[in-house]
């Protein structure tokens, strides 16, 4: 694991050519996406949603080898279809814990099955579990900025419907929003944040990214903007952190990063504790 | 023109018609109760004019440029979200410091802004519901069960609390209960709903109405059952309930008792 194909051949002198640099930056550009997403993640109660998502997007990417697409394409398709999946069953009623169970699971291992078919992406296929942020090129980091950034602007955007209709659907239908289309927007920025963030920490690790930082911030916020902003923090802090324990102890980069992350969690927990 | 009208709608779910041919209309400044027993349609009656649930036929009328407030049944703050009860306020249309004090202080929760809307107790969640709903000066407030789950003092201190806002603001206000003593001497107009609308006019017309009766099982033996009880009774009598005293025997929810009530014969 960490197969440190990105460095720097010698040749340019900026510092976006240092393979740390990129992986710094990937790290903290998710925790845009991820502390505001997280934040709802947690107080709509949307944990395993966020499993069923990301295990999703390795069936996307055993698609996306399949059919010559960018890994990209094909993850946030697959995870875009998978989110919209579980929320019109959500919104038919059906029993989430195990729609939910059996949905996750299969997708991930039908996407597993899948990927060994494929010629030679059975030895990249940990790259894609676990994530491989050492790796990321100044193009994948371009994208996972676009897509955090993007995130955060429609989160921002569609911030007081969202906060409401997360606090009851009836104030948010009496003030004329429509809980639905609030609900599609979470959707379809998780989706999003998948297809980011398989780079970074791995389709296994998805929802810890989404669920710990934030979780760690409702110690610290008295309002829901206080914690979106502190998750952000938090989930920066663990990026980079994951980043140093895993050249410190050569360690795989995208589990470092959730093992820090937990590490704060417990920090936080332990000072309120006190 | 009335601030609100339905003309004969009817909402069902699925196959099932929950409400059918109702026709109401609320005027400017007045308190009107719709009373029914469990699972009558109240609810549903009060939602399908808010526009949270469609109609299937019928229509309703809203006067141009009317402002409605709306004080949902119950507000679940989750712990996993910290929200003061300022920011709250907030949602979804952001309002002044001094608006927000303002509004907080006439629903008798003044200097409680920092407050956590999950420590709230059941009395001070409605008081901030009821706030919220007040800020954008609404013509007409609608409050569904707005009592549930508090105590007979609470909930006769709330209904004050809406007569006051009435007095001040001049806002109709619509309620739904299923409560009878203390709606029908705090509002202006009841109407007796289960599934169609079965009687309507002022609290004395409707309590001696044969449908009410009924309805709510006055004069049967037992029949209260129909109905919940939510509060204990352990209060003295107050006037207000003065033609009610024969069901103050601190019977708990439903439970069978041969009491009279024969008040109106």
């Amino acid at each position: 694991m960490g197969t440190n194909t990105g460095r720097s051949t010698g040749t340019g002198t900026t510092m976006l050519d240092d393979f740390l640099v990129r992986a710094g930056l990937a790290a903290v550009g998710l925790s845009l996406a991820t502390g505001p997403l997280g934040s709802f993640v947690i107080w709509r109660r949307m944990a395993y949603f966020g499993d069923a998502t990301s295990h999703a997007a390795i069936l996307g990417v055993a698609l996306a080898l399949a059919t010559d697409l960018p890994i990209g394409v094909g993850t946030l398709a697959v995870a875009l279809a998978m989110a919209v999946t579980v929320a019109t069953l959500a919104a038919r009623g059906w029993a989430m814990d195990t729609t939910l169970g059996v949905l996750a699971h299969s997708a991930l291992a039908f996407g597993l099955v899948a990927v060994s078919f494929i010629p030679g992406a059975r030895t990249d296929l940990s790259a894609y579990l676990f994530g491989d942020i050492l790796a990321v090129s100044r193009g994948e980091l371009l994208l996972v900025w676009l897509g955090a950034l993007g995130v955060l602007a429609l989160l921002a955007w569609r911030w007081q419907p969202l906060l409401t209709a997360t606090l009851s659907e009836d104030l948010a239908h009496a003030a004329g929003i429509k809980p639905d289309r609030e609900r599609l927007v979470l959707v379809l920025a998780l989706a999003v944040v998948v297809a980011v963030a398989l780079k970074v920490v791995g389709a296994l690790l998805i929802a810890a990214m989404l669920i710990i930082p934030a979780a760690t911030a409702r110690s610290f916020a008295r309002t829901p903007e206080a914690m979106a902003l502190a998750a952000i923090g938090i989930g920066a802090l663990s990026g980079l952190g994951g980043l140093g324990l895993s050249l410190w102890k050569d360690t795989p980069t995208g589990p470092s990063i959730i093992v820090v992350a937990a590490l704060l969690f417990a920090l936080g927990t332990l000072r309120r504790r006190v | 023109m009335s601030l609100l009208s339905a003309q004969r709608i009817c909402v069902r779910y699925g196959a099932t018609e929950v409400l059918h041919d109702v026709s109401l209309a609320i005027e400017a400044g007045e308190i009107v109760t719709i009373l029914g027993p469990n699972g009558s349609g109240k609810s549903t009656l009060l939602r399908a004019l808010l526009g949270i649930v469609p109609v299937a036929e019928g229509g309703i009328l809203r006067s141009e440029g009317l402002r409605i407030g709306y004080v949902p049944q119950k507000l679940a703050v989750d712990r996993s979200m910290p929200i003061t009860v300022r920011r709250f306020l907030s949602l979804p249309v952001r309002v002044g410091d001094a608006a927000a004090a303002e509004a907080l202080a006439r629903v008798g929760m003044g200097g409680q802004e920092g407050q956590q809307m999950s420590d709230l107790s059941g009395g001070q969640l409605q008081r901030v519901l009821l706030a919220r709903a007040l800020i954008d000066r609404p013509g007409l407030l609608m409050l569904d069960e707005p009592t549930q789950g508090l105590d007979q003092q609470g909930e006769a201190a709330f209904y004050r609390l809406i007569e006051e806002v009435r007095t001040l603001t001049g806002a109709a206000i619509l309620m739904v209960s299923h409560d009878l003593h203390v709606v029908m001497a705090a509002s202006d107009r009841v109407i007796c709903l289960n599934g169609h609308i079965c009687c309507e006019g002022t609290p004395r017309v409707v309590s001696n109405a044969p449908e009410y009766r009924a309805l709510f099982g006055l004069g049967t033996q037992g029949a209260l059952a129909l109905y919940r009880h939510e509060h204990d009774h352990e209060h003295a009598d107050g006037p207000a309930h003065h033609h009610h005293d024969h069901d103050h025997h601190g019977h708990k929810h439903g439970q069978k008792h041969g009491h009279g009530h024969d008040h109106a014969g």
